[in-house]
């Protein structure tokens, strides 16, 4: 058998392994996505869907106000959840990989990832019972002093950034705690020796190390985040509406499916960016 | 020697005996819908959703009836566009917007001698909006009102009974909007005077002025369940949309909520039942409406789980309780008959401009 013919074979049996996944890929992202792409320039005259080209969605979202705000609105509060969940996760995540004895680890993170087992839906109408004016919250705050009117946290945006970031600290504890633990205890030995105190080998030496960790759990975060309509919708008491809330309304109440493929679309470039964005500081760190 | 006949039976059973007693058993716990032969896909709003009112007609006909729920004449094209011939037998949707689906072609005609509306109250028997040339394609089934709800504990009730005192700083904070474009629009501008068989694209900065001051002193807008349970468990105070769909139903354990309309009126929502054009089903489905609309399927729908509203057969009156009727206003029907209007009935330039105006106001 010749090289040639060899290397041919090879060929062939690597498409063969390949091709599964290509046609599922294809099947289920590419065709969908671009008939998406495709209805989004169709435009709505009197209630029926006319198929053309044209700009018309992208004009209005831009625009219309109201529309241009879900982008925004979706943005803050992503960012925010963003930014208070890594906060929160990574002493969390810190605590447990170096000053939980080993035995015990697995046992704190199920604790730290137990209410993952609990239904997503469950867990929003949850918070809202919290965060309600006869809520906990408000109910111990009262029974104290702080406050002598009970606080609307409850059907707010502020809720809505208490309940993602509930959920988001436990991913993000996950992936920085997996980050941490694979850490040679080399690297502080080496900054101790140094001469480098424990601030400094944290900032300096496991910070940096771990920021991979960070930015993969921060980006999947946003990811989330973003595109999520259950967590506004229950606890937000459709005030402030996010993107995807309005793309919802699009399709639920207009059956405007070409405006909401284009907003789509839009929420699509807007993760496009953050991953290219994360995608350059990540190959960054990597050099 | 009891015990040894006993377990020598034990040792005797054939694993084929084994088998059938394991499916017989079986059997008996699957649910009997789980069994039946026909099956009857229905699009409704949430009170059809009530098991106490399907399983009678599903028992009756050996018929498994899957339910599925949406809110607003919009969601429910918008799930209709999205399905295919045939996947809806029956089909409830708001008395206006009765037209609507006529001409969009999906409501089949059902003949004449196939429903009984002379118990109805006429008010609501709605002949314009069911029927079109002569053929009737629909039957009005339940009817209320938007208006206001309230707890009477924490609101004056006499300042519920002047829509304009309703959002004004007084009770800023403590309002819920049920998240329902049309009623409330309708409502808004029947405040600022305007009936809502005059609403246009004229009259409609008006409206969108006091709708934007209405949600600058409220609190949340919520869908039915939401926005009942924020007036239920003290969240909030009033609900602007509300009625005895909100309060009937927990009349019992919660006889602090009421519900008026106010002097400058309130809508009347009436819902409909039809059958799909493309059903593969029509007996079934006809069947189904006139179980509905008869006294026993009126008395359940009126009570619903979801929420109550008024049967439109009369004669359902007689299977209710005193209470039930009383949760309901059964005898103050006429004067609130006479002092409600319809849903407005937007063109398609109009409910986009309606809705355009209430996403805005979610928004702000």
């Amino acid at each position: 058998m010749s090289s040639a013919s060899i290397e041919k074979s090879e060929t062939r049996k690597a498409w063969c392994f390949v091709a599964p996944a290509l046609a599922w890929t294809v099947a289920f992202f590419v065709l969908p996505f671009a008939f998406m792409a495709a209805v989004s320039f169709a435009s709505r005259v009197s209630r029926q869907t006319v198929y053309s080209w044209d700009l018309g969605n992208y004009i209005n979202f831009f625009s219309k106000s109201y529309l241009l705000k879900g982008l925004f609105v979706s943005l803050e509060i992503t960012l925010l959840v963003t930014v208070i969940s890594v906060l929160l996760a990574y002493p969390l995540a810190w605590i447990i990989a170096e000053r939980v004895p080993r035995r015990w680890q697995r046992a704190a993170l199920i604790l730290a990832i137990l209410p993952f087992w609990t239904s997503y839906v469950v867990r929003s109408y949850s918070w809202l019972l919290v965060l309600s004016e006869n809520g906990v919250i408000n109910n111990l705050l009262l029974d104290i002093g702080i406050i002598s009117e009970p606080l609307q946290i409850a059907s707010s945006t502020t809720a809505t950034v208490i309940g993602f970031v509930h959920f988001f600290v436990m991913l993000l504890t996950l992936t920085i705690y997996s980050n941490l633990i694979q850490l040679s205890p080399n690297y502080k030995r080496a900054a101790f020796d140094l001469g480098a105190n424990a601030f400094q080998t944290f900032w300096h030496v496991i910070l940096p190390l771990t920021l991979p960790g960070i930015m993969v759990g921060a980006f999947l975060t946003f990811v989330l985040c973003i595109g999520d309509y259950i967590t506004p919708q229950i606890l937000g008491g459709n005030n402030e509406l996010v993107l995807p809330q309005i793309i919802m309304l699009q399709l639920g109440r207009r059956a405007d499916i070409p405006t909401a493929a284009a907003l789509s679309i839009v929420l699509m470039a807007v993760v496009t960016i953050a991953y290219l964005l994360c995608l350059r500081w990540l190959k960054m760190e990597r050099t | 020697m009891s015990n040894k006949s006993g377990s020598t039976s034990k040792r005797t059973f054939s694993p084929a005996a084994t088998s059938i007693a394991l499916i017989v058993s079986m059997a008996g716990a699957i649910p009997s819908s789980a069994l039946a032969k026909d099956e009857l896909n229905a699009l409704v709003w949430c009170d059809h959703t009530d098991t106490a009112l399907i399983e009678p007609f599903e028992k009756a006909n050996n018929v498994k009836v899957n339910l599925k729920e949406y809110e607003g004449t919009g969601a429910a094209f918008s799930i209709i566009d999205q399905s295919r011939p045939g996947d809806w037998d029956v089909f409830v949707i708001d008395g206006v917007d009765v037209p609507r689906a006529v001409e969009a072609g999906i409501l089949s005609e059902i003949p004449a001698g196939k429903l009984n509306t002379a118990d109805f109250f006429p008010e609501v028997v709605m002949e314009a909006n069911n029927t079109s040339n002569g053929k009737i394609y629909a039957v009005t089934e339940k009817f209320g009102y938007n208006t206001i709800s309230y707890d009477k504990t924490k609101v004056d009730p006499e300042d519920m009974k002047d829509m304009t005192k309703v959002w004004s700083d007084k009770y800023a904070g403590r309002v819920a909007i049920y998240d329902y474009y049309l009623p409330v629009i309708g409502l808004v501008g029947l405040g600022a005077g305007i009936n809502t068989a005059d609403i246009t694209e004229v009259n409609m900065p008006i409206i969108k002025e006091n709708l934007f001051a209405l949600k600058a002193a409220s609190k949340l807008v919520g869908d039915v369940v939401s926005s009942q349970t924020a007036l239920a468990t003290g969240e909030v105070d009033i609900l602007v949309g509300g009625g005895e769909w909100v309060t009937a139903v927990l009349s019992a354990d919660k006889p602090n909520l009421d519900w008026v309309i106010p002097k400058q009126g309130g809508l009347r929502w009436s819902q409909s039942i039809g059958v799909m054009k493309d059903s593969k089903n029509k007996d079934l489905a006809i069947k189904f409406v006139q179980y509905i609309t008869s006294p026993e399927g009126q008395a359940k729908l009126a009570t619903s789980s979801c929420f109550w509203g008024m049967p439109a057969n009369k004669k359902a009156g007689e299977l209710l309780t005193a209470a039930q009727k009383a949760a309901l206003r059964w005898d103050n029907q006429p004067e609130y008959l006479g002092n409600s209007q319809l849903y407005p009935v937007p063109s398609a330039d109009l409910d986009d401009l309606m809705q355009d105006v209430w996403t805005e106001m979610l928004q702000n």
